[in-house]
């Protein structure tokens, strides 16, 4: 089978051709954390350090609040992640089981938030915070996060799914909507939630602009903002930069390694059949 | 993706059911008004979010697109449409439309190609896919902040491997975020790893999504892998191919942090995207008045680009 051979041995290649390319910065971050400055500094640039340092992180640890920027972002994006969750599960439940009179106008009204970009309504929500004296604190942070239509149609799409006889059953048993909700539609559609929690979660962990605008102080800057920060201050060193962004990484590889199955595909079919 | 984890078990559909059951004696029919008032009130935190966070700002945004504002933020008078025309007669903001078409080409197209090849050899389950897996959707998991700082390293003029890598090729080093000629492509390569995970993730979704049956016919009738990807997966994904292009297009016209972070918009306003143009205009020369008007041209911007690639896509997307 010489065709066969050649297909596999070009795949391969592109394969490990794109790993390289795609796993470089990492690997550049990941090495040069453990490098002593003089290591990271050298030319040509090195690609193991000479031996192996875990100097670095003590050192970023010691200049800067690393520890409070993660646990600000940390705060932040697990209050956005449940309340998303439980905002978009009850208005996707009323769309999904719920008859009342507006449901297909509501239901396009939210498909239309989905084309207004965020960036768009950034300075009356920048004048809205303020006002509300907002600025620096965990609800400027996470309430204008709070509903997402997006997570609506994924979770609505979801609850579709589940087997009508179901519902139904449960119904001439006399049970109530908040009853199917709580203990019938939830519980059976935690791999929705878990997609949608994923995906939110690592989103906001990400978020830039809003916390760039809205955090002034120290002590309540998000770990991207921080971390961005590093180049900057006092610290020019990238050895002890990049040591800061291994750990800055960290919390998210091992949630992307968790919940990889979860992502693909439940992304793919919220996207599509909502 | 796999059937097994959208449909529940028997197993917890049971139990699920037993648990319901038990915990309700009295049998109740929920009236019409009841249904409404539970709808009300399911609906109600996300319309109210809604309704404070995105439509009362939209409606703000034209109120102070029409005004001159003072650097607090207050509307000081109405100037119809100056703020607007102004836009248009100085050659800053038409610079950062351009840059931002120019990015949104650089970037969209080669991403969602490179993300199409790799899923389409990681569908096929080749020894090790899962490791490639892991690898091409590694990063999804990067924030814009990290990349930026990981790739102000890359780019270093003498520290950054690309260059040594050149050099070591003969050719000369390049100015990657200095030059006002690499600059935007500089911070395209670097868009382009970053997306490259969710649209890697997005495509291999809709890959799986078809059945292997499919593809499995198409096997016996004897046809080829390239044949197969051109005439089979390519039609039947073409939505998800779809939804990824105007998302990317999309998020390509907000692009921010990589600007902000890797050129603030330099070398001579080469970078100078919309979203870093309008940022400027509003937080930092504080003329939110003008920056209003910015943000409605984004707006109006994003949404012909998805009314027209509905209108377009529709017709050449295949739905199973």
């Amino acid at each position: 089978m010489k065709p066969n051979v050649l297909r596999l041995g070009s795949a391969y290649t592109v394969l490990i051709l794109a790993s390289i390319l795609i796993l470089f910065p990492f690997w550049t971050a990941l090495s040069n954390s453990f490098m002593t400055e003089a290591d990271s500094a050298t030319y040509p640039p090195k690609l193991i350090p000479s031996h192996w340092d875990v100097q670095n992180f003590l050192n970023v640890l010691n200049t800067i609040p690393i520890i409070r920027f993660m646990l600000n972002s940390l705060v932040t994006s697990t209050i956005i992640t449940l309340g998303q969750l439980l905002t978009s599960c009850m208005a996707a439940y009323a769309f999904a089981f719920l008859r009342f009179p507006g449901r297909k106008l509501l239901f396009s009204l939210f498909l239309a938030t989905m084309m207004i970009p965020w960036e768009v309504t950034i300075i009356p929500n920048y004048l809205t915070v303020r006002s509300w004296n907002w600025l620096d604190s965990y609800a400027g942070l996470t309430v204008p996060f709070l509903a997402t239509a997006f997570g609506t149609f994924l979770m609505r799409q979801f609850f579709m799914q589940l087997p009508k006889e179901l519902m139904e059953a449960a119904r001439i048993d006399g049970c109530g909507h908040l009853r199917i909700f709580a203990s019938l539609v939830i519980p059976l559609s935690m791999p929705g939630l878990a997609t949608l929690g994923v995906y939110s979660f690592l989103n906001h962990w990400n978020m830039y602009l809003w916390p760039l605008l809205i955090t002034n102080s120290e002590s309540m800057r998000t770990v991207q903002i921080g971390i961005s920060m590093l180049q900057f201050a006092e610290v020019t060193a990238w050895n002890v930069v990049m040591a800061g962004i291994v750990l800055v990484l960290l919390p998210s590889l091992i949630l992307l390694a968790v919940g990889l199955g979860r992502l693909v595909g439940g992304l793919t079919a919220g996207s599509l059949k909502g | 993706m796999d059937k097994s984890s959208v449909v529940p078990s028997r197993r917890a559909l049971k139990q699920a059911t037993d648990r319901a059951r038990s915990r309700t004696r009295i049998p109740r029919r929920a009236g019409w008004l009841q249904e409404y008032s539970l709808a009300a009130l399911f609906l109600a935190p996300s319309i109210a979010l809604f309704g404070i966070f995105l439509f009362y700002p939209l409606v703000q945004s034209i109120y102070l697109s029409l005004h001159s504002t003072t650097p607090r933020g207050d509307v000081a008078k109405y100037i119809g449409l100056r703020n607007f025309e102004r836009l248009f007669e100085a050659s800053g903001f038409l610079n950062s439309l351009w840059v931002t078409v120019e990015f949104m080409l650089f970037t969209v197209p080669t991403s969602i190609l490179l993300a199409l090849i790799l899923a389409a050899i990681c569908r096929t389950h080749l020894r090790g896919s899962k490791v490639f897996r892991f690898i091409f959707s590694l990063p999804i998991a990067i924030s814009v902040g990290t990349g930026s700082v990981i790739w102000m390293m890359l780019f270093h003029p003498t520290l950054g491997m690309p260059n040594y890598l050149l050099q070591l090729i003969g050719l000369p080093g390049i100015q990657w975020l200095t030059s006002p000629d690499w600059a935007l492509i500089s911070i395209s390569i670097m868009t382009v790893w970053m997306n490259v995970g969710f649209l890697f993730i997005l495509l291999l979704g809709g890959m799986e999504g078809v059945s292997e049956e499919i593809y499995e016919s198409a096997r016996m009738d004897g046809a080829g892998p390239m044949r197969t990807f051109f005439r089979l997966t390519l039609p039947l994904i073409s939505p998800t191919l779809f939804f990824a292009s105007v998302t990317s297009i999309i998020s390509a016209f907000q692009s921010f942090g990589q600007i902000n972070i890797l050129t603030k918009g330099g070398p001579v306003n080469s970078t100078n995207v919309l979203v870093f143009n309008l940022y400027q205009d509003a937080f930092v020369n504080f003329r939110f008045g003008s920056g209003s008007a910015q943000a409605l041209v984004l707006f109006v911007l994003i949404l012909i680009l998805t009314v027209i690639q509905f209108k377009f896509g529709e017709k050449k997307v295949h739905y199973q």
